[in-house]
C-alpha cells in the first residue's frame, strides 16, 4: 500500500506491506533507528513516537495508519540548530539514563505528558510514565527529570 | 540528591569526585545510538530461530521443505546439518573435578531439554520473511517427562535431563568445628528459604550481527563480553582468533544476562561462514524470556547456632541450585560466589557451604545482577531477623553484636576472605538517622497495640558483598578457566589530546564519563580533552569485560597504572627539553617543571607533541608516551551499606505499600557521584523487583507461563518509590583509588530489606517467612496460615 507520512519534519511516500508495523518502517525504511524496539507485546514502550502530536508505541501502530499523519521520533525533538529539547536536557542534567535503551521512548512518553498536564506531581509523573519500563535507573532521576523540565528545575526534593 | 554539577571542573582542583554529566548522554538522548540492531550491511540476510515449544522431548524428524521453499528463503538448517561443526557451548567454570557438563550443541540435534532451544534455523531477505518461513519448519517431537523439581529431580527413579543423571556437582566450604558449635547451642534457628527463577529483562533484547570478509569475521553483538567472546567463538568454532573481532556497540544493559556465549552468537558466525554473506539476528522479548539465561532460583536449606545473647556460633548452608538444562559460561560458579558471603559482616566461629547444582527441564540459569552474593545476603540477613524475633531483641542491635568492628579491620572471615576496611557502625547510625528508625519502630508499636488493619514493617538489611572480580590465582583455585585482570592503554595524541582504551565493557555504566575523570586527574588534562574507546577488540584488543562490579576496581585502576607510565615516559622528554635531570623534575598538575623553579616546565601536552616530533629525543627514547597497562587485583573489594526498608501491609488484602526506604552505601571514593546514586536506584529497584513483583514461573508441562513482558511483571515508574540514598565512605586499601564497586550493592541489599519489613510487619499473626514474589495473594496466606496456628 502506498502511504505519505511525514517523519522528523520529511515527507516520505513509500509502498509498504500492510502489516508492517510503524517502529519498522522507521527504522528500515525511513531510517530513524533512534526508535529502538523492547518488546512484543506493547508493554515496554521503548518505541514511543508522538503520532500527529500524540504519544504512542509505535510497535502497536501499522504503518499504514501512519498514513497522512505526521510523526516525530526522538531524533526530530532537537531544534533546528541541534539545540536540546527541555527534555532531553532534563534527562542529561537529572542522570535519566544509563543505557538509553528506554531513554527514546520515555522521552517522547514525558514530552506527550507535559503536554496534558504542565505541572504534574511527582505521583502524575509516576502514574503517566506507566507504560514505559527501565531497568536501570529504579524511575527516580527519570520523574526527577521530567519534574525539572516541567517546572524550568526541581522545585522541590523527590525524595523523602 | 545528586544533580549535574555544571560548575564541575571549573577551577577544581580534581574531577574524581565531581558529579559530572555523562558524556554517552549526547547519543543516547538523542537517538544517535548504535544498537546491535541498527546495523545494516549491503547483502545482509535475516535469521529466525525455530524453537522447542515442550520442555522435554525427542526430535524424531525436522522438515524444512516447505520453509526452504518460501519466498525470499535462501536457507534452512536443522541442528543435524550443523552436527559436525557446531561444537558444543562453553562452560568455563568446572567447579569440581567431578562435575558433570553435559554436551550442549548450539542448535539442538536429538533432544530438546528446555522450552525455547533452538532446534532450527531459517534465513531470508528481511526479518518478516524469515519469521514466515519458521513458521513452515515441521519439527515432529516425541514427548518426555519433564524435570521441574529440584528435590525430585535428586530422587531414585526420576527422569532424567541428562544420560548422566540430574546431578551436576556438590561443592563444600567448611571451617570450624561445626559439630561443637551447634552442640549445646542454645538457640538454633532452622530455615528453608526459597529464591525464585529471575528473568534478567535488559530493555535491549539481544541481537548479533556477523560479516564475512573472506576466512575473517566480524560479529557485533550485544554482549558485555566481546573479549571473552572472541575468545570462546575461536575455541568452540575452531575458527582461529585472528580472524574473529568482535564489536559490543552501545549495549542496552546486560545486568549478566549478556555475560554469555550464546547458540545464536555461534550460529551466527557459522550461518555466515556457509552462506558467505553477512547476516542478522534481533531477538524478540518473547523468544528472549525463554532463551536468555535466567537468574537466582535456589533452595536454601539454613541452620544457625547462637548463644542466648544472640552471639552466632555457626552457620550451616544447604543450596541447590537449578543449573536449568545446561551449563552454560559460569552456571556453576554463580552459586559459589554467595559461598563466601553468607556469613556476610558477621564474625562466627564455624561455617558450612555445601551447595549441588541440579539439571531441571528450564531454561539454563547463569549470572544476574549480584550472582550468589543477594541469594546470601538474603538468607543471612533473614535469619538475623529471625534470630532477632527469636531472642526479642531489637534486630540492629542483634547485628551490632556480632559484625565486625571498625576498628577490627582487616578481618579474616569464616569463609576465608580478607576484608579490608569498612565501617557497619558509621553507615548504620547514618541509616537510623535518615529513616527515623526509632519513631517508626514506636508508630509500629501503636499499630500493633491499636490492631490496626494497615500493619508497618521495617526492614534491616546491612550488607556486604564481594566486588572487583577477581585475583586471578582465586579464580584458578576456585577451577574458573580464565583471569580476573583487567587492561588498559593511553594513547597522548600529538595536540595533547587523550585517548583511553579499555578492556571494560561498558553497557550503562557511563565509562567514558567516569574513566575521562580519572585520567583527567592523572594526567592534568581536561575531562573534554579525553575520550574513551572500548568494546571492540580491533580496537581494544584486550579485556576481561564488564561484569561483577569489575569495572571501576580492576579497569579503573589498570588505568591509573597507565597513566603512570605516560608520566614517567614524558618525564624523561621533559628532562631533555629543559635541559634537566629527570630526577629534578616534580609533577604538578599535568606538568613536569623544574623543582624549585615552577616556571619551567612542560606540559603533557608539549610533551607529548615534542615526541610526536620525536626532533629532540634522548638517545634510547622512543618517540612515544603511549602505555599500556595490566592489573590483577590481590583481593576482592568490600562494599558494604545498611538499607533500612519501612513497608505498609494491608493485612486483609495482602498488599505491601514502601512507605520509605533509605539506603546508606559505603562503595569506597566515589568518582561520579551521579553515576553511583544512579546505580544504587536501580539496584534497589531490582531488588525489590524480586521481593514484590518478578518471578519465572513454569506451568506442570515445563511452559514457562511469563514468557512476555505482558506476563513477567518488571515494575514500572508507579510500581516503585523514590528511595534515600546516602554514603559513608572507608576508602578501600586495595586500589590507588580507594575504590570498591557499585554495580550491584542495591539489589544485594534491597531484597532482604524489603521481605524483612513485610515479615516484621506480620510477626505478630505468627508469619516467619513469606515467599518471592511477595504478592498481595501469599501475604494475604501468609496471613491465614499464620493466624491459624
Amino acid at each position: 500500500m502506498r502511504i505519505s507520512v511525514k517523519v522528523d519534519g520529511v515527507r516520505y511516500d513509500d509502498d509498504v506491506e500492510p502489516r508492517l508495523l510503524l517502529v519498522h518502517y522507521l527504522r528500515e525504511q525511513a531510517g530513524r533507528t533512534g526508535t529502538p524496539i523492547g518488546c512484543d507485546t506493547s508493554n515496554c514502550g521503548a518505541c514511543t513516537v508522538l503520532l500527529n502530536g500524540r504519544s504512542v508505541k509505535s510497535c502497536s501502530v501499522l504503518a499504514v495508519q501512519a498514513d497522512g499523519a505526521e510523526v516525530t521520533t526522538i531524533q526530530g525533538l532537537a531544534g533546528d540548530a541541534g539545540e536540546l529539547h527541555p527534555m532531553q536536557q532534563a534527562f542529561h542534567e537529572e542522570h535519566a539514563l544509563q543505557c538509553g535503551y528506554c531513554t527514546p521512548g520515555m522521552i517522547m512518553a514525558a514530552v506527550d505528558l507535559l503536554g496534558d498536564n504542565p505541572h504534574p506531581t511527582e505521583e502524575e509523573v509516576r502514574d503517566g510514565l506507566e507504560g514505559n519500563l527501565c531497568r536501570c535507573t529504579g524511575y527516580q532521576n527519570i520523574v526527577r527529570a521530567v519534574l525539572r523540565a516541567a517546572n524550568g528545575s526541581v522545585a522541590a526534593e523527590v525524595t523523602a | 540528591m545528586t544533580t549535574v554539577d555544571a560548575k564541575a571542573g571549573v577551577g577544581q582542583e580534581h574531577e574524581v569526585g565531581r558529579a559530572r554529566g555523562r558524556k554517552e548522554d549526547a547519543r543516547l538522548i538523542t537517538g544517535q545510538t548504535n544498537w546491535t540492531d541498527n546495523i545494516t550491511l549491503p547483502g545482509l540476510v535475516h535469521v529466525a530461530f525455530v524453537r522447542s515449544p515442550y520442555a522435554h522431548a525427542r526430535i524424531a524428524s525436522v522438515d524444512l521443505t516447505a520453509a526452504r521453499d518460501a519466498p525470499g528463503v535462501f536457507a534452512a538448517y536443522s541442528g543435524a546439518d550443523f552436527a559436525a561443526e557446531q561444537g558444543s557451548l562453553p562452560c568455563a567454570w568446572p567447579v569440581t573435578p567431578d562435575i558433570v557438563i553435559p554436551d550442549h550443541p548450539p542448535m539442538a540435534v536429538d533432544t530438546v531439554r528446555y522450552g525455547g532451544e533452538i532446534v532450527a534455523c531459517v534465513v531470508a531477505r528481511d526479518r518478516y520473511a524469515a519469521a514466515d518461513a519458521a513458521e513452515l519448519v515441521d519439527v515432529t517431537y516425541e514427548g518426555l517427562d519433564p524435570v521441574l523439581d529440584m528435590e525430585a529431580a535428586l530422587t531414585e527413579g526420576s527422569p532424567k535431563v541428562h544420560e548422566a543423571g540430574n546431578k551436576s556437582f556438590t561443592w563444600e566450604l567448611v571451617n570450624g568445628d561445626l559439630d561443637a558449635a551447634f552442640r549445646d547451642a542454645p538457640v538454633v534457628i532452622e530455615r528453608t528459604y526459597g529464591q525464585q527463577r529471575l528473568i534478567p529483562s535488559a530493555m535491549e533484547p539481544r541481537a548479533v550481527v556477523c560479516a564475512p570478509v573472506g576466512d575473517e569475521y566480524t560479529m557485533w553483538s550485544a554482549t558485555q563480553i566481546p573479549h571473552v567472546l572472541r575468545v570462546m567463538l575461536a575455541l568452540v568454532t575452531g575458527i582461529p582468533e585472528h580472524k574473529l573481532r568482535v564489536i559490543a556497540p552501545d549495549v542496552g544493559g546486560g545486568f549478566g544476562s549478556k555475560l554469555q556465549v550464546t547458540g545464536e552468537e555461534v550460529l551466527a558466525l557459522l550461518l555466515a561462514r556457509k552462506l558467505g554473506r553477512p547476516v542478522k539476528w534481533t531477538e524478540s522479548r518473547s523468544e528472549g524470556n525463554v532463551a536468555v539465561h535466567h537468574g537466582r532460583d535456589q533452595i536454601q536449606q539454613l541452620r544457625l547456632a547462637a548463644d542466648a545473647d544472640g552471639r552466632i556460633r555457626a552457620l550451616d548452608v544447604h543450596l541447590l541450585a537449578d543449573m536449568g538444562a545446561y551449563l552454560m559460561l559460569v552456571t556453576p560458579g554463580v552459586p559459589l560466589l554467595g559461598a563466601f558471603m553468607f556469613n556476610a559482616i558477621y564474625k562466627m566461629d564455624a561455617y558450612r557451604f555445601n551447595c549441588t547444582g541440579v539439571f531441571t527441564t528450564k531454561t539454563p540459569t547463569d549470572a544476574y545482577r549480584g550472582a550468589g552474593r543477594p541469594e546470601a545476603t538474603y538468607a543471612i540477613e533473614h535469619l538475623m531477623d529471625d534470630l532477632a524475633a527469636e531472642l526479642g531483641v531489637d534486630p540492629l542491635e542483634l547485628r551490632e553484636r556480632n559484625w565486625i568492628k571498625h576498628e577490627e579491620f582487616p578481618y579474616a572471615t569464616i569463609s576465608g576472605l580478607t576484608y579490608d576496611t569498612g565501617n557497619y557502625e558509621a553507615a548504620t547510625a547514618t541509616a537510623k538517622e535518615l529513616f527515623h528508625y526509632d519513631q517508626l519502630r514506636k508508630e509500629q508499636s501503636e499499630r500493633v497495640s491499636g490492631d490496626a488493619t494497615v500493619r508497618l514493617g521495617i526492614g534491616i538489611s546491612t550488607f556486604t558483598e564481594m566486588c572487583g572480580l577477581a585475583p586471578s590465582r582465586v579464580l584458578g583455585s576456585l577451577a574458573y578457566a580464565a583471569g580476573g585482570w583487567e587492561h588498559a592503554s593511553i594513547r597522548m595524541l600529538p595536540t595533547g589530546k587523550v585517548e583511553v582504551v579499555t578492556g571494560s565493557s561498558a553497557h550503562g555504566q557511563g565509562h567514558e564519563t567516569a574513566w575521562s575523570q580519572i585520567v583527567a586527574d592523572q594526567l592534568g588534562v581536561p575531562f573534554e580533552d579525553i575520550r574513551v574507546l572500548h568494546g571492540d577488540t580491533a580496537i581494544a584488543p584486550k579485556g576481561m569485560d564488564t561484569y561483577g562490579s569489575r569495572s571501576l576496581v580492576v579497569g579503573g585502576t589498570a588505568i591509573v597504572n597507565a597513566c603512570d607510565k605516560v608520566r614517567q615516559k614524558a618525564r624523561v622528554i621533559a628532562a631533555a627539553m629543559l635541559e634537566a635531570s629527570p630526577d629534578d623534575l616534580e609533577w604538578d598538575a599535568g606538568r613536569w617543571a623544574v623543582r624549585g623553579d615552577p616556571d619551567q616546565g612542560k606540559t603533557i601536552g608539549e610533551i607529548a607533541f615534542a615526541a610526536f616530533a620525536a626532533h629532540d629525543l634522548p638517545d634510547g627514547v622512543e618517540p612515544s608516551l603511549d602505555s599500556d597497562a595490566t592489573y590483577d587485583p590481590d583481593n576482592f573489594s568490600f562494599p558494604h551499606g545498611t538499607h533500612l526498608c519501612a513497608v505498609e501491609v494491608d493485612t486483609e488484602t495482602g498488599q505491601v505499600r514502601i512507605r520509605s526506604y533509605v539506603a546508606v552505601d559505603d562503595v569506597g571514593v566515589v568518582v561520579n557521584p551521579l553515576i553511583v546514586e544512579g546505580q544504587v536506584h536501580g539496584g534497589i529497584a531490582q531488588g525489590v523487583a524480586q521481593a514484590l513483583y518478578e518471578e519465572a514461573a513454569y506451568d506442570s508441562s515445563g511452559n514457562l507461563v511469563t514468557a512476555s513482558l505482558a506476563d513477567y511483571l518488571i515494575p514500572s515508574a508507579a510500581d516503585l518509590p523514590s528511595f534515600t540514598t546516602s554514603r559513608t565512605t572507608t576508602p578501600s586499601t586495595l586500589n590507588p583509588l580507594g575504590v570498591k564497586g557499585v554495580g550491584e550493592a542495591g539489589t544485594i541489599a534491597s531484597t532482604p530489606a524489603v521481605v524483612n519489613a513485610i515479615v516484621d510487619a506480620l510477626r505478630p499473626f505468627g508469619v516467619s517467612d513469606v515467599p518471592m514474589p511477595c504478592t498481595p495473594e501469599r501475604v494475604w496466606r501468609a496471613i491465614q496460615e499464620g493466624t491459624a496456628q
